[in-house]
């Protein structure tokens, strides 16, 4: 007993020792970047020289100017609109493959190169996909005018890329396609994690797919579908290559996002340091409120693969076997 | 990948007779719509290999066609006689990515290592703060360490964008999260007692366990960093530094309004090492999906 205890103290140190190098590049590289965008933000900085940077006699005036900036509301309102439009089809469009893919009585054969196939936007360059659909959707010559018109649906070139609403869809529609394939992998996963005895039990009491979908699927996969909602959140407050290469965040700031106009703020010829680093900073305690609620729903969960706890996976079987 | 086996496993188990006869309708439908997406994914990119092969002419007369053409090295010249370099491109990327992709997945296995085998006083603190950062995005961090690289005179250096890779907290949650159930302490107690000193142990025993864990990380790690724009856009303002993305970027501008045909052209250079390296690594990418859920 001694002797272990001693061992432990003797090699703890490497615990120390092995951490380091992460430490070290987390506080240079993140942790004083974090602290500077802060500081930055109360400051004067602007300009290609700053004659002298010092915080500002109110040192929250970047954050009441980006505040009440129109462009920086209506960046804040594209990015959640444009998220939003392609978060519901997409959670929707994963859920109902999942449902497919993983009920084994549908047997799907092929679903590998499905999946594979589904999934593969996700894996290419944002900037290509970006400057591809713009190709693809160009006025007054482009696939789509040619699909469209050989359908009969238009007679003449359809002027894409002033038109507001569209732009913003098809920036939405790219997201969607770009992403789905992910979301139903992962919610697939969380299917898989699921003891299979409760589907069992369930086909033997003679449930049907829906209902095996409904009342056992859906309630397992609970944890992972608001892990999901809120990994693509964050990831869709930092939408930057698709809005900034597919219109340049245009027609008329139609797509500029957030991360878009604090690109914009600070390195398009303006070099407004402060309110770019002011509106990262209103992002990221917007993003710090959704990760801890991230936080809260990991403590839940065992592995960190998406399975539900044990503990609850024995509730939903009872409950299972009950319906 | 674990995962899947039961299921299959009980599913044969269940005897033929006992199984439900599919719904053939149904069925049906399902390919149909999967067959649907599937030509969806695959479509806007072989639309753009085949217009790389069209002379802008043919493009401006059917801007649709699925059947190539013989403009391919023509439309390759007019791509490369403007600022397109691609070779550049592809060689700064291929240093930050697989610079990066290295530092991360061999830095984080340590530090998971660390969090792993040890106990140490602020082990538990430190897993606390690495989930709890795990989420932030570079993006917001991005003025004060544009500021920062730009004070000491480190924009242009493809360096600022390999050596932050050495801490990415998802990844040391990842390995930490596989390593936990997988390491066995038995095995280092015994490489103690033959004497091997810790680091030792860790390069020799503890990575090769974690090879599957690495090579999922790797692809992923080396995809993301192939794949950014944000950072490279802000930092490297020097056209020899330019990665791939960057490159792509350079379509948009005016000089290629009306060369459609090697804007295709240049689209295509950018994807197709990665679709070729996709189809070919597609079963474990997919796995990789699954396993690691906590990437956004």
């Amino acid at each position: 007993m001694k002797k272990k205890k001693h061992s432990e103290v003797r090699y703890s140190k490497y615990g120390y020792i092995f951490s380091i190098p992460f430490v070290v590049a987390y506080l240079i590289f993140q942790l004083y970047p974090i602290i500077y965008t802060v500081v930055i933000g109360f400051t004067n900085m602007q300009g290609v020289i700053t004659p002298e940077v010092h915080i500002l006699d109110n040192p929250f005036a970047n954050f009441q100017t980006i505040l009440t900036s129109p462009s920086f509301r209506n960046a804040l309102k594209n990015t959640f609109m444009i998220w939003g439009v392609n978060f519901a089809p997409q959670i929707l469009l994963a859920l109902l493959l999942t449902a497919w893919f993983t009920d084994r009585r549908w047997n799907i054969k092929g679903q590998g190169l499905y999946k594979v196939l589904i999934y593969m936007p996700n894996i290419i360059t944002a900037a290509t996909i970006a400057i591809l659909f713009k190709s693809l959707f160009d006025y007054p010559t482009s696939p789509a005018q040619d699909i469209l018109t050989s359908l009969g649906l238009i007679s003449k070139p359809i002027n894409f890329p002033i038109s507001k609403s569209f732009c913003r869809g098809i920036v939405a529609f790219i997201q969607f396609w770009m992403w789905y394939g992910y979301t139903m992998l992962i919610l697939i996963s969380g299917v898989l994690g699921i003891d299979p005895e409760i589907f069992d039990a369930a086909e033997v009491d003679g449930a049907s797919k829906t209902q095996v979908f409904f009342h056992i699927t859906l309630p397992n996969i609970r944890t992972i579908m608001l892990f999901t909602l809120v990994t693509s959140l964050i990831g869709g407050l930092n939408m930057f290559d698709i809005p900034k290469l597919f219109m340049l965040g245009g027609p008329d700031n139609a797509t500029t996002t957030a991360s878009v106009f604090i690109y914009n703020q600070a390195f398009s010829g303006s070099y407004m340091y402060n309110r770019a680093a002011a509106a990262s900073m209103i992002m990221f305690i917007i993003i710090m409120i959704l990760s801890s609620i991230l936080f809260f729903l990991m403590r839940e969960r065992d592995d960190g693969y998406g399975t539900t706890s044990g503990k609850k996976r024995k509730s939903y079987a009872k409950k299972g076997g009950a319906a | 990948m674990a995962t899947a086996t039961p299921e299959t496993l009980s599913y044969d188990s269940i005897p033929k007779q006992n199984r439900p006869k599919a719904h053939n309708g149904m069925k049906t439908i399902i390919h149909v719509v999967c067959i649907f997406l599937s030509i969806l994914s695959v479509l806007p990119f072989w639309v753009m290999i085949v217009n790389s092969t069209r002379s802008t002419t043919q493009i401006q007369q059917h801007a649709l066609s699925l059947i190539p053409s013989s403009y391919m090295i023509n439309n390759f010249k007019i791509l490369t006689g403007k600022s397109f370099n691609p070779l550049v491109g592809l060689g700064n990327s291929l240093i930050i990515s697989c610079g990066a992709t290295l530092l991360t997945v061999y830095f984080s296995s340590l530090t998971a290592y660390a969090m792993v085998a040890y106990d140490w006083k602020l082990k538990k603190a430190f897993f606390s703060f690495i989930v709890g950062v795990m989420m932030i995005p570079a993006q917001v961090t991005t003025i004060g360490f544009y500021q920062m690289v730009y004070k000491v005179g480190m924009t242009n250096k493809l360096s600022m964008l390999i050596l932050p890779a050495i801490a990415a907290p998802s990844t040391v949650f990842f390995m930490r999260q596989y390593l936990y159930p997988t390491l066995s302490m038995e095995i280092v107690q015994a490489a103690r007692i033959d004497g091997a000193g810790e680091f030792r142990i860790f390069n020799q025993i503890v990575l090769p366990i974690m090879k599957p864990a690495i090579a999922t990380q790797a692809i992923f790690c080396f995809v993301s960093s192939w794949n950014n724009l944000f950072m490279p856009l802000v930092l490297l303002t020097n056209k020899e530094k330019y990665t791939m993305p960057i490159m792509v970027s350079l379509l948009r501008g005016d000089i290629y309004k009306t060369e459609f045909g090697s804007v295709y052209m240049g689209l295509t250079l950018t994807v197709l090492p990665l679709i070729v390296m996709y189809l070919i690594l597609s079963k474990y990418i997919i796995a990789g999906v699954a396993l690691g859920g906590v990437k956004g």
